[in-house]
């Protein structure tokens, strides 16, 4: 039997970026796997109410009044009472990795028993290769005890940099409001002991409850939208990254994975909660898939940033006939990448994610 | 702890069981139809409903119109009342929000019949008798079709029992002709199989796999999970993220567009292997110990637009919807009885794929799985012929280049275009792509000839 290489802590080269406006309990039963790591805490809702972390952890930890003295008036981008505000914390972050997660998702427990280590699973995954050109039958390649199946073939064996690692949920499962509320006792108990890179030109629904992601190689793509309060839409933050980010991943030749590591998430929000948020998201988001699985970047959009604002104009000309909102939120995709650069100025010269063959579609 | 049915629950059960057949519900009062939809089913049905504005808060209104349509009504088993009706009060607000919802209950998978369904075994080797008893909790039921490779000297050894035909060289020359026979030899004969056959689900299987278990234990039923995953909807247009919506237990996730939710059919399922996974012969003999043991439980829609390998090592497709499209072409060179020896399986299923992704066909991958027998030496294999893994640095690119005609508008059709640009494009890489070509060519007219359902069978 090969001896495995243990995976890297990579402990002072990831950030935990966790959106709050409960309390962070939930870090007690994490402290095992999270301890190590430095936290970034985005507290959302009412500045003046304290966030309780718990001892022992080292963190930063943001509010309303935070992000407004941060970003002056380019705060408008971050969203306000809804948890999209994370992504303030992927800007201010210095790490190469983020790992961001919901504060009612816990340590799950794989078929056997055992607790599942939900970090160092991502760090693998971000860890190792991804093949977005040819499915692979017998999933991730790079696994203990897989391979590329019999046709795959050898010149897209080395696969391309993993960008993004996105984990799945037991118990609650991440459904809608009209699911929900037709199978509100439905609980996800299947473990699906696999993880797959999700092939180029294809889009997905990222949910952002468990995810991780290179920052250095596609931090700015996930900007969390215009959610909450004051906005037409909700608890689609995560699927406007997803989208945004894999169309960006596409055309850089970079990767994206799905499946494992498997969190616990605990709590089911109120339905009919959700469906007023996500109504308009539901009308709207069969103008936006089309869209996004249209959008063209031209060869000479190397980096994200680049990518990011090419999006931000086809957004503004293709869907702000939908909706008045797209206009807002393709302001706020530029103010956005703006807020980034400033907070993350690149070495002169050499762009933090500029790739020398930007492969186009 | 139950007390005995009453007249009233001994009519709801039955009535439950023939729901599809009742066309108008509106008769009921509301209270039982409630009751009829919430009770704890041992039998499950399935609704669908499309984009339906709903002009009234009861399920009533619409519910004829949807068992009209013979569409299967689902209860699920966790759904008590007082969710069944927030669930229909959700839609008056939706209603009142302006939005049209396709609302999904559930799907299941229709009811198939055994005479439907052709098990058809390439025989590669003569003795059958282990395979054909360790496969007959599965195979008994159904209709088998085995056909022996032409090279095979030795008599086939088949236990009795079984309700089979078998086909030999002499019947493959006398149906397609002693000339055209040549697309049989080798795996590549269980495509006789496919030709002959007048059934719509074919389940194929090599000689040398057996049924396997599943991590709890239970022998996994092939049969039974490919018929599933081909009755059940494919999602080749955006990824689910918790695999296959359609199965117990799983839903489409928060953010899958509502209208790609009723799916397209699924024209082909490929399985996987326990024990020895089908690697190809560097990668098996680099590494030699190496057996799959991670039992993945999901199905899942490969994504239009992405090619991916299929095995033939365990299969299944809708005869009826695609059957030309899976193709005996690709015969290398130094081709051989061990699967490390050829790639035609891998060359039929980018042309499904490639001909799936065009007419908007689903292919899923994942379960079943069986369990595949050590068998031969990957070093030997690999000393022998490695030419199908250089071939396939060609073969892919060609693949994902190909674009079909708007006007190819059958399976036929489409394969004579992949067989045409194979000819241009890759004719004069390697004779044994002009050869695949024209390969793809004679089936396509065999299959016309002897393959198309109208006409009598020809054995």
């Amino acid at each position: 039997m090969a001896t495995v290489s243990p995976t890297p802590l990579l402990k002072d080269e990831l950030d935990i970026v966790i959106p709050t406006i409960r309390n962070l309990d939930f870090l007690e039963m994490w402290r095992p796997f999270f301890q190590p790591y430095h936290l970034i805490i985005v507290q959302d809702g009412d500045p003046s109410k304290t966030i309780k972390v718990p001892e022992g952890f080292d963190y930063e930890l943001y509010n309303r009044n935070d992000i407004n003295r941060v970003l002056g008036p380019k705060a408008s981008c971050i969203s306000f009472k809804d948890s999209a505000c994370r992504c303030f914390g992927y800007m201010v972050s210095k790490k190469k990795y983020i790992y961001t997660i919901d504060d009612d998702c816990f340590v799950a427990k794989d078929p056997s028993g055992k607790d599942i280590n939900a970090l160092e699973q991502h760090i693998k995954n971000l860890l190792c290769p991804s093949t977005p050109f040819f499915f692979n039958t017998l999933y991730d390649p790079y696994r203990d005890g897989a391979d590329f199946v019999r046709g795959y073939p050898f010149s897209l064996r080395e696969g391309v940099p993993t960008a993004v690692s996105h984990g799945l949920w037991l118990n609650i499962p991440d459904y809608d409001a009209p699911t929900q509320l037709v199978k509100p006792l439905e609980r996800n108990t299947r473990y699906v002991d696999a993880i797959m890179t999700i092939p180029k030109g294809t889009l997905f629904p990222m949910c952002g409850m468990n995810l991780a992601f290179n920052r250095e190689l596609i931090g700015p793509a996930m900007y969390f939208g215009l959610m909450g309060d004051g906005q037409p839409i909700g608890r689609y933050d995560d699927m406007w990254a997803g989208w945004c980010t894999k169309v960006i991943c596409d055309h850089l030749g970079l990767g994206v994975k799905t499946g494992l590591p498997y969190i616990w998430h605990s709590k089911a929000s109120n339905p009919f909660v959700n469906l007023k948020k996500e109504y308009k998201g539901i009308y709207w988001q069969e103008e936006l898939i089309p869209f996004f699985q249209s959008v063209t970047l031209p060869k000479d959009c190397t980096t994200v940033q680049k990518c990011y604002i090419e999006i931000s104009k086809q957004v503004k000309a293709k869907l702000g006939k939908v909706d008045d909102y797209f206009n807002k939120l393709a302001d706020a995709m530029v103010t956005w990448i703006d807020a980034w650069d400033e907070l993350n100025p690149s070495p002169s010269g050499i762009k933090s994610a500029e790739l020398p063959n930007g492969a186009t579609k | 702890m139950r007390t005995s049915p009453s007249l009233l629950s001994l009519t709801i059960d039955s009535a439950l069981l023939n729901l599809s057949n009742i066309a108008d519900l509106s008769p009921l009062p509301d209270h039982i139809v409630l009751d009829l939809f919430l009770l704890p089913a041992r039998t499950r049905y399935f609704l669908s409903s499309r984009h339906s504005t709903f002009e009234s808060q009861l399920p009533l209104s619409f519910l004829p119109d949807v068992l009209r349509n013979s569409e299967i009504v689902l209860i699920s088993e966790t759904c008590t009342s007082l969710d069944y009706r927030v669930a229909i009060s959700c839609f008056s607000e939706a209603l009142y929000f302006g939005i049209e919802l396709l609302f999904v209950f559930g799907k299941m998978s229709l009811a198939i019949r055994d005479d439907e369904i052709d098990i058809i075994i390439g025989a590669i080797r003569s003795d059958l008798t282990s395979f054909m008893n360790e496969w007959r909790p599965m195979f008994s039921r159904f209709h088998l079709i085995i056909v022996k490779d032409p090279d095979l000297k030795e008599e086939l050894k088949i236990p009795e029992g079984f309700n089979l035909d078998v086909y030999e060289k002499s019947d493959i020359d006398r149906v397609v002709g002693s000339s055209t026979s040549v697309l049989f030899s080798g795996y590549a004969c269980r495509y006789f199989g496919y030709l002959v056959s007048r059934k719509k689900y074919i389940i194929s299987v090599d000689d040398d796999c057996l049924p396997a278990r599943d991590p709890k234990g239970f022998v996994v039923d092939a049969v039974a999970q490919h018929i599933t995953n081909l009755t059940t909807p494919a999602t080749p247009f955006f990824f689910n993220t918790l695999y296959d919506p359609f199965t117990e237990g799983a839903d489409f996730v928060r953010g899958y567009p509502f209208s790609l939710r009723s799916g397209v059919k699924c024209a082909l399922s490929c399985g996987l292997w326990l024990n020895m996974a089908d690697h190809d012969a560097p990668t098996q003999a680099l590494k030699a110990r190496q057996r799959n043991s991670r039992y993945v439980d999901a199905v899942m829609t490969v994504p239009a637009g992405s090619l991916v390998p299929i095995s033939g090592i365990n299969i299944a497709f809708d005869r009826e919807v695609v059957g030309p499209a899976l193709v005996p072409a690709l015969k290398l060179a130094g081709e051989g009885k061990f699967r490390w020896e050829t790639m035609e399986d891998i060359w039929s299923g980018l042309c499904v794929k490639v001909v799936c992704d065009h007419l908007g066909l689903g292919v899923k991958t994942g379960l079943p799985y069986v369990w595949r027998t050590d068998r031969g030496d990957p070093i030997a294999s690999l000393k022998k012929e490695w030419e199908g893994v250089k071939l396939m640095e060609e073969v892919v690119p060609f693949f994902q280049s190909v674009r079909l005609p708007r006007e190819a508008t059958t399976v036929e059709d489409c394969v004579v275009e992949v067989a045409k640009a194979a000819k241009e494009r890759l004719g004069s890489t390697d004779p044994v792509f002009a050869r695949a070509a024209k390969a793809m060519l004679d089936w396509v007219n065999l299959w016309k000839s002897v393959g198309s359902i109208s006409s009598s069978p020809a054995v």
